[in-house]
């Protein structure tokens, strides 16, 4: 992109020369980030740090938990890819992991932390349960997956998923927030 | 209760269902007067998923995997009184290697589901770093299990007449590791947690459950002996081949949320005796079968059967009522959990608010068992 913009730059020893071509003293774009000057947009600089350091919602609802809590100790250890700041208020969190199955008495509660969650936040389904109601599809009182409830962004499959499978989860997440220009990614299974 | 400090004031405080001390979903009513707790109501089904019902209209061989998802930090172990109450309609015998590996994968899981119930206990009173070390000692756990079966959680390891998977190298260097690794753990958290002042002042004289109040609530596992009465299935009613092994059982007598904890921390002594003398009595019946003679479509003769076992939360109980067909009639189970969460509303008024954190935590309650 040739963005124009009207900095100057007194000519160094050392830094990168510009084009010799542009005789109006005016940097592209590329030629700035060469002199280690960025430019972006506010939303696209928020949304790479968000990235990088997402606080999900401590909610654990079934055995899919478990693995979740085992993805944040030391073995597997999520903070590595800094996403372990697990909070236990929804208004401190960006992102939701449905860990479990959602049943018909817990449905209003899971829609509530949703909304209490304040903008911009994502949802992350966790485990058949949350995806489609796994095992218990047919019972009487489970909610056949997640997105019957609340938008979904990333799906993780398993029963339950292993901790690898949660990280890489979140990092899906992570390339969705950093480009969201992608509409669907479906990974091939080999 | 007579409110004596005018200055207090009466309001009801709901806790759950998203909590992080209620270990899940429990959800608690409690009514306070000022500080103290005058009455409690825990409130249970935001996980009932119609399991039992479910089963119904599954085959025998298909309902095995929900039982997994009861007691979900130890699933073998919830497979085994199902096996168990069916095999005892089938009648089939059960090899000798088949058994021993039945319970040293019930054992190891035990150490795992006690890693998480201390850690987690600790972690609620607010030591965070104390739940590292235990969840450490778990991940050998599971390794063990993964090597064994290929499933690090929810197993569905143990079949009717048998079990899935013979033991290989790779559970000998695993378990190898959970055994070199285990005592030192032991030895570094007793100095980590037990002489902390913080820790102490918190249990100590909190949550006191006596003998009596302990068999009329019907507690199970730890929290029954940890109120002094000694009684362990594995020794008072041996299934499997536990009467081929002589093991201790531990017994407090205080009764209250320290006392839970020393007896958790003392039984994780006799577990881990236990997995190395099965491993012992494992390694003589090398070559054996690991199946029972069960044919390929299983129809259960007509009958009613009850197995229970002695699971890490407490006695765990299966009914299985059969028609001859393919799938069972009724299935129902006895939880341990859901039995030991009983008490809580006579327990907790008089307590403080934060001791109710103290007591849902030393109970060391899983929630898919409680809401089934
Ligand atoms: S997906 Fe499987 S492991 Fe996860 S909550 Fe559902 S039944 Fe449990």
């Amino acid at each position: 992109m040739a963005l124009k913009t009207n900095v100057r730059f007194p000519q160094r020893g050392g830094m990168p020369e510009g084009d010799p071509n542009n005789s109006h003293d005016l940097l592209t774009q590329e030629e700035l980030e060469k002199r280690g000057i960025l430019l972006t947009s506010l939303d696209k600089l928020f949304r790479w740090g968000t990235g990088w350091s997402l606080w999900p919602l401590q909610f654990g609802l079934a055995c899919c938990a478990i693995e979740m809590i085992c993805t944040t100790q030391s073995r597997f250890d999520m903070s590595r890819f800094g996403y372990e700041v697990f909070r236990n208020s929804p208004r401190q969190a960006d992102v939701m992991i449905v860990a479990g199955t959602i049943t018909e008495k817990m449905r209003p509660a899971v829609e509530l932390l949703y909304h209490q969650m304040p903008e911009p936040k994502w949802v992350i389904a966790m485990g058949s349960c949350a995806i489609s109601g796994g095992p218990f599809v047919d019972s009487y009182s489970v909610v056949a997956g997640a997105d019957k409830v609340v938008p979904v962004d990333v799906y993780v499959p398993g029963c339950p998923p292993r901790p690898e499978a949660l990280i890489d989860g979140m990092l899906q997440l992570k390339a969705k927030l950093l480009h969201p220009e992608r509409q669907q990614v479906v990974r091939d299974v080999k | 209760m007579q409110n004596l400090n005018v200055n207090s004031e009466r309001y009801t405080l709901n806790m759950g269902p998203q909590h992080p001390s209620t270990h899940g979903v429990l959800r608690i009513v409690a009514d306070f007067d000022g500080e103290t707790c005058v009455s409690a109501d825990p409130q249970i089904g935001y996980l009932h998923r119609g399991m039992e019902k479910l089963l119904e209209s599954r085959t025998y061989v298909q309902g095995m995997p929900y039982t997994d998802r009861l007691d979900y930090l130890a699933g073998v172990n919830n497979n085994l009184p199902y096996a168990l109450a069916v095999e005892k309609l089938l009648g089939v015998e059960i090899p000798e290697r088949a058994s021993l590996l039945r319970m040293l994968s019930c054992e190891i899981m035990r150490l795992a589901s006690y890693m998480v119930g201390i850690g987690i206990y600790i972690m609620d009173l607010g030591a965070v770093s104390a739940v590292f070390y235990p969840y450490q000692q778990r991940e050998y756990a599971l390794e063990v299990m993964s090597a064994l079966c290929g499933a690090r959680m929810t197993q569905g390891y143990i079949r009717f007449g048998g079990v899935q998977a013979d033991w290989n190298e790779q559970c000998d260097a695993a378990l190898q590791k959970l055994l070199d690794e285990f005592p030192p753990f032991l030895e570094m958290y007793h100095k980590l947690v037990d002489e902390n002042e913080i820790f102490l002042h918190r249990t100590k004289g909190v949550g006191v459950v006596t003998a009596e109040q302990a068999k009329a609530y019907g507690l199970t596992g730890a929290n029954l002996r940890a109120s002094g009465v000694s009684y362990d299935l594995r020794r008072d009613a041996p299934y499997c081949l536990y009467d081929r092994f002589k093991f201790k059982v531990p017994v407090q007598q205080a009764g209250d949320c320290h006392a839970r904890y020393v007896q958790r921390m003392e039984e994780c002594e006799v577990i881990y005796q236990l997995i190395k003398d099965i491993y012992a009595a494992l390694k003589e019946t090398e070559g054996g079968e690991i199946m029972g003679k069960v044919p390929k479509v299983l129809r259960v003769p007509a009958g009613e059967a009850y197995a229970q076992t002695e699971n890490p939360k407490g006695i765990m109980g299966c009914m299985v009522a059969s028609d001859g067909k393919t799938n069972p009639l009724r299935v129902h189970f006895r939880r341990p959990s859901f039995d030991n969460i009983a008490i809580y509303s006579e327990l907790m008024p008089g307590h403080k608010m934060a001791d109710l954190v103290t007591i849902i935590a030393s109970f060391d309650i899983v929630l898919g068992e409680i809401d089934a």
